[in-house]
């Protein structure tokens, strides 16, 4: 026996427009939120008891320091882009977390298209044999 | 034209025009991902060192050899607007189209939302070597609102104008290397020996750099979206998107001798706009206006055919109510999809503000890589649901499953790049994907007819 078509309810104006608006609420919250509230790299805490930074103390040949200073960048500028260096250690607790993250959704997402692809299958060709 | 009219309505109303030929595809893909060698794929330089940068860039050009070769296996076959998008409909599910698509909108937007900001930028660098100050904001708004109007008005004279800006941007990298190399009598002033050092963090730093020597090539599977709009998609869409990769391999390579050869490679990693200052390190004044117009170029011709993928993208989403049906009206005159154009707009112009170019593009390289992994494991699906011979392709790509192993294996090396360094940003977008996966199933899902996902004209699927 052939079952009958779904038949979608009709969404309303002010329903899609809802809907538009949680999309906008979902970007801007996972998305832009954190990085408007990430945490602004800190300043050293004794600047002034610093000894003078130089050139050579931040391993930079001569012809380096010709073309720093020929973009306009002074050492004062040059000295946290040529410090401020990635920290690539590995947390095994938040790389375990990220992996489960990234595995776990693509598990969701594929089972549950499953299950919706036999819905259109089945109501686009009919069903299948055996059913 | 309402929403509910459209949705009513015959296919061919609702339907895109078919004029674009090879070369539009071309500039359509090249068009979006040329700006990666203007700006972005220098971050790879801060997390690798050069070298580290270099590996990533051949590394990834693999990547991309094997999306470009799988997409077009796909896209030829599936010709339709919404590009990965239709496909994951026909060959995965609802739930996965629905993620595809949002990868889509997602990775053009944030690209977009990029080109805007690096235009700015580069507009305040300038006015800053002579002596003014200006804001930025105005002329990312003013970029993006030229643009989406440009796409408005209609889909041909949008690609035939990114054919144009992107010729020049690829010709400026080609004079840039030329006087820069010391071909034709110049004096060559590339100081490898002297700029180039170690890896400066050993190797695992190549596989850092993996994240952002993705921007090398972003995008360049946008040559599908135009799909519908095609005159004959089995011929332009290999051809347009295997020549769009050469093109960009080439760039890249020569973008990257340039300004290793130019910048110590801890100003590379961190710069706004690097070939423009190779430009202002050259000492010509010429070739700093043609690199200062290319960037531009590149930056508007990417933002360009980002607003028509992503606003497509949405288009095709909404035209099968996975997203609000409002956004899938085609205008009455100018046969775009005017409404989702318009809604990308201020989303594009919000993440531009923001100032953050790394991260932004991070979102954007996420966007992008979970897309590659749906494609990995899409082809394995349709050549098992529909094997070769039972239905017509329009190209088919060799060496199959070799090109989608290795591209899974590649992604997996690309998630753990954008680990080290950028984790939090790697879990926030993948927060975002859940979560609005979630409101898909248990909200939006009820409005979206069954039987309608499948529109080829396809046998029954095996197994099904």
């Amino acid at each position: 026996m052939s079952k009958k078509p779904y038949e979608p309810p009709v969404q309303s104006g002010a329903g899609q427009f809802f809907d538009s608006l949680v999309v906008l609420v979902l970007v801007y919250a996972s998305l832009m939120a954190p990085l408007l509230f990430k945490e602004a790299p800190q300043a050293p805490a004794d600047a002034a008891d610093k000894p003078a930074v130089t050139w050579e103390s931040l391993n930079q040949t001569p012809a380096m320091v010709e073309q720093w200073e020929k973009l306009g960048v002074d050492i004062k500028a040059a000295e946290p882009m040529i410090t401020n260096r990635f920290d690539y250690s590995i947390e095994p607790v938040s790389l375990a977390i990220t992996v489960l993250v990234i595995v776990g959704y693509f598990f969701f997402v594929l089972r549950t298209s499953e299950r919706e692809y036999r819905e259109v299958i089945r109501e686009r060709f009919g069903p299948a044999k055996g059913d | 034209m309402t929403a509910a009219s459209i949705s009513a309505s015959a296919p061919q109303k609702n339907a895109l025009l078919k004029v674009l030929g090879p070369i539009h595809v071309w500039a359509l893909g090249v068009g979006i991902v040329l700006v990666g060698e203007y700006m972005g794929w220098n971050f790879s330089v801060g997390k690798g060192g050069a070298y580290g940068s270099l590996i990533a860039c051949w590394i990834i050009g693999l990547l991309y050899t094997c999306v470009a070769m799988i997409d077009s296996e796909v896209t030829s076959t599936v010709a339709a607007a919404g590009g990965q998008y239709t496909q994951a409909k026909h060959i995965i599910g609802p739930l996965m189209a629905f993620n595809v698509g949002l990868y889509l909108v997602m990775a053009y937007t944030m690209l977009e939302a990029a080109d805007a900001l690096v235009v700015g930028d580069l507009i305040k660098t300038v006015a800053g070597q002579y002596g003014a100050e200006v804001d930025t904001k105005p002329f990312v708004v003013l970029t993006i609102a030229i643009l989406a109007w440009l796409n408005y008005r209609g889909v041909f004279m949008t690609l035939t104008v990114n054919f144009v800006i992107t010729a020049f941007a690829f010709v400026a990298i080609l004079v840039l290397f030329f006087s820069a190399a010391g071909f034709g009598g110049a004096e060559p002033i590339l100081r490898h020996s002297e700029m180039l050092t170690e890896l400066p963090y050993g190797w695992i730093g190549v596989l850092a750099a993996l994240q952002f020597g993705m921007w090398y090539y972003l995008g360049i599977e946008g040559t599908c979206q135009a799909a519908e709009e095609v005159r004959s998609p089995g011929r332009s869409i290999p051809l347009g998107t295997m020549g769009g990769m050469i093109t960009l391999l080439i760039a890249a390579t020569l973008t990257w001798y340039v300004c290793a050869g130019l910048m110590p490679w801890e100003y590379l990693g961190q710069a706004v706009t690097p070939l423009y200052d190779a430009g202002r390190l050259t000492g010509n004044l010429q070739l700093e206006v043609v690199l200062f117009i290319g960037t531009i170029f590149a930056a508007v011709a990417s933002a360009n055919g980002c607003i028509n993928d992503a606003s497509r993208a949405w288009f095709s989403m909404s035209r099968d109510r996975y997203m609000p049906q409002w956004f899938g009206a085609v205008h009455p005159r100018y046969r775009t999809p005017y409404r989702s154009i318009l809604f990308l707009v201020p989303i594009a112009v919000s993440f531009a503000f923001t100032g953050l170019l790394d991260q932004v593009i991070t979102f954007s390289i996420l966007s992008g890589l979970l897309g590659y992994t749906f494609m990995s494991f899409n082809i394995v699906r349709f050549r098992r649901l529909w094997p070769l011979g039972s239905i017509n392709r329009g190209y088919v790509h060799p060496f199959h499953p070799i090109p989608c192993i290795l591209l899974g294996l590649l992604c997996a090396a690309t998630y753990f790049a954008t680990y080290l360094g950028y984790g939090a940003s790697l879990l926030s977008i993948m927060a975002f994907y859940i979560l609005i996966s979630v409101w898909f199933v248990t909200r939006r899902y009820q409005y979206v007819r069954r039987g309608d996902q499948f529109t080829m004209p396809w046998p029954r699927p095996k197994g099904y």
